[in-house]
């Protein structure tokens, strides 16, 4: 693998259930609560909460797309720890349960009683929305998965 | 003396009881690895948080007290329970061990607190069909049942617990949360403890941890959101985590159970054993006895 391993960061992103991902990376790229966070080697400490959307962890040519909602995002010396309410391996979403769940949110939208109901429904349907934004990403750019030694233990 | 058929009878149900109890030993003991091993899965995760809230905690208390509500310590007048217990039965004495320790860390706090006034009331969740019996046996007051949990529950499960627990809170309907579930301590021990939830008592600090407090972290978008953030899920990953160690509990307890069922149903399969040999040999003597004394009567 054609990698500078000098200019990396530590990356584990880790949900209650398993871990996703433990290794190296040169850039990650996060959903933050207020915009995207682009994260590179000796960034600054920084604690954020986590939106929605696509987690980008970049080695090399290597890139590994991975679905996280809510959360938190610490980086303190060079190493990044995500914690994630839920995450998902790009390849690992069902698309068709996730279109499904898209279908039901919008439904249940246009019956929400109250806005506090409403707030809920619509945080849920742009949960899923941006799931299935992150699998058709996957789907598409067709690029290298970083190999990973031991990450992938269920 | 029973019967040569009877004897017969016997050790043949001891043998098939044995059989099955058998089964279900390995059955728990397949289990019980499982669960463990989800309970190590699930420790990074847990250890982050904890470390998060006892640094936000220390970090910013000042400041943030004030707005979590988690944290409100007020004067006890309802103390509420969650008893995580087991569903199903067969796994020796942990059921009731689970409600005996419940029972007694409950009356327990009721005496210190009326001690210093008014005697509170108790009020019960109860995860698991064991300890949901035990509860409306006992006539106390329920206010959540979480039975069928499985052996593999979910954070969306836990988070469902925690939150009627954290309703009933922030509602003050209750002033003060405990935890009770089988600890795992290894395969064949447990122990029932009894751990405060709410109001959330942030994790003392590690001592070796001064690397970590001279950082100064950029927060997103500050640490009061984000330590209020915290809050709700540091308590679900807890109930997670009980509700892992007692999937873990129960299994190691039905697997010595089951282990003790079928020690002693194959000492009984001995013991019958040996009373049917002893009868047989009876049974030909008298024959043969009454063969000699027959032949010795007719000559």
């Amino acid at each position: 693998m054609a990698v500078t391993r000098n200019n990396t960061l530590h990356v584990r992103v880790v949900t209650a259930e398993r871990e996703l991902y433990s290794g190296e990376a040169n850039l990650v790229s996060a959903p933050g609560a207020e915009g995207r966070l682009g994260i590179l080697p000796h960034h600054a400490a920084l604690l954020a909460l986590l939106g929605s959307g696509v987690l980008t962890i970049k080695l090399g040519e290597g890139e590994e797309p991975i679905f996280v909602s809510g959360g938190f995002l610490e980086v303190s010396e060079n190493s990044v720890i995500v914690l994630a309410d839920t995450a998902e391996h790009a390849d690992e979403i069902d698309e068709a349960r996730a279109e499904e769940a898209r279908r039901r949110a919008q439904e249940a939208l246009a019956q929400a009683a109250s806005d506090e109901d409403r707030a809920e429904i619509e945080a849920a349907l742009a949960r899923e929305m941006s799931r299935l934004k992150v699998a058709d990403i996957a789907r598409r750019s067709g690029r290298r998965r970083i190999s990973m030694p031991s990450s992938e233990q269920q | 003396m029973p019967s040569l058929r009877d004897i017969r009878r016997r050790i043949r149900t001891t043998k098939n009881m044995a059989q099955i109890t058998k089964a279900k030993q390995m059955v728990a003991s397949s289990k019980m690895r499982r669960a463990q091993e989800r309970v190590q899965q699930a420790r990074p995760f847990a250890e982050q948080i904890r470390d998060l809230v006892s640094r936000l905690a220390d970090a910013s208390l000042g400041e943030v007290s004030t707005g979590t509500e988690l944290l409100a310590k007020r004067p006890i007048h309802n103390i509420g329970f969650i008893v995580i217990t087991p569903d199903r039965g067969l796994c020796g004495a942990l059921p009731s061990n689970i409600n005996r320790k419940a029972m007694s860390s409950a009356l327990d706090l009721q005496r210190q607190v009326a001690e210093q006034g008014e005697r509170p009331n108790l009020a019960f969740i109860a995860v698991g069909r064991k300890g949901r019996d035990f509860i409306v046996r006992t006539q106390q007051s329920l206010i959540g049942e979480f039975i069928n949990y499985g052996d593999k529950p979910s954070l969306a499960d836990a988070r469902a617990i925690a939150r009627v627990a954290v309703d009933a809170f922030v509602k003050a309907e209750v002033d003060a949360v405990y935890l009770v579930y089988a600890k795992f301590i290894n395969t064949v021990s447990q122990q029932p403890i009894s751990v405060q939830l709410l109001p959330v008592e942030p994790p003392a600090q590690e001592k070796n941890e001064d690397r970590k407090k001279s950082v100064d972290y950029i927060y997103e978008p500050d640490p009061a959101t984000i330590f209020t953030a915290l809050l709700p899920r540091y308590v679900d990953i807890l109930v997670y985590q009980a509700m892992l160690e007692a999937v873990a509990s129960e299994q190691s307890a039905s697997m010595v159970a089951m282990k003790n069922a079928t020690d002693n149903a194959n000492e009984l399969i001995q013991d019958l054993t040996l009373t049917y040999n002893k009868a047989r040999q009876q049974a030909i003597t008298t024959q043969i006895l009454e063969v000699v004394s027959g032949a010795g009567g007719g000559a």
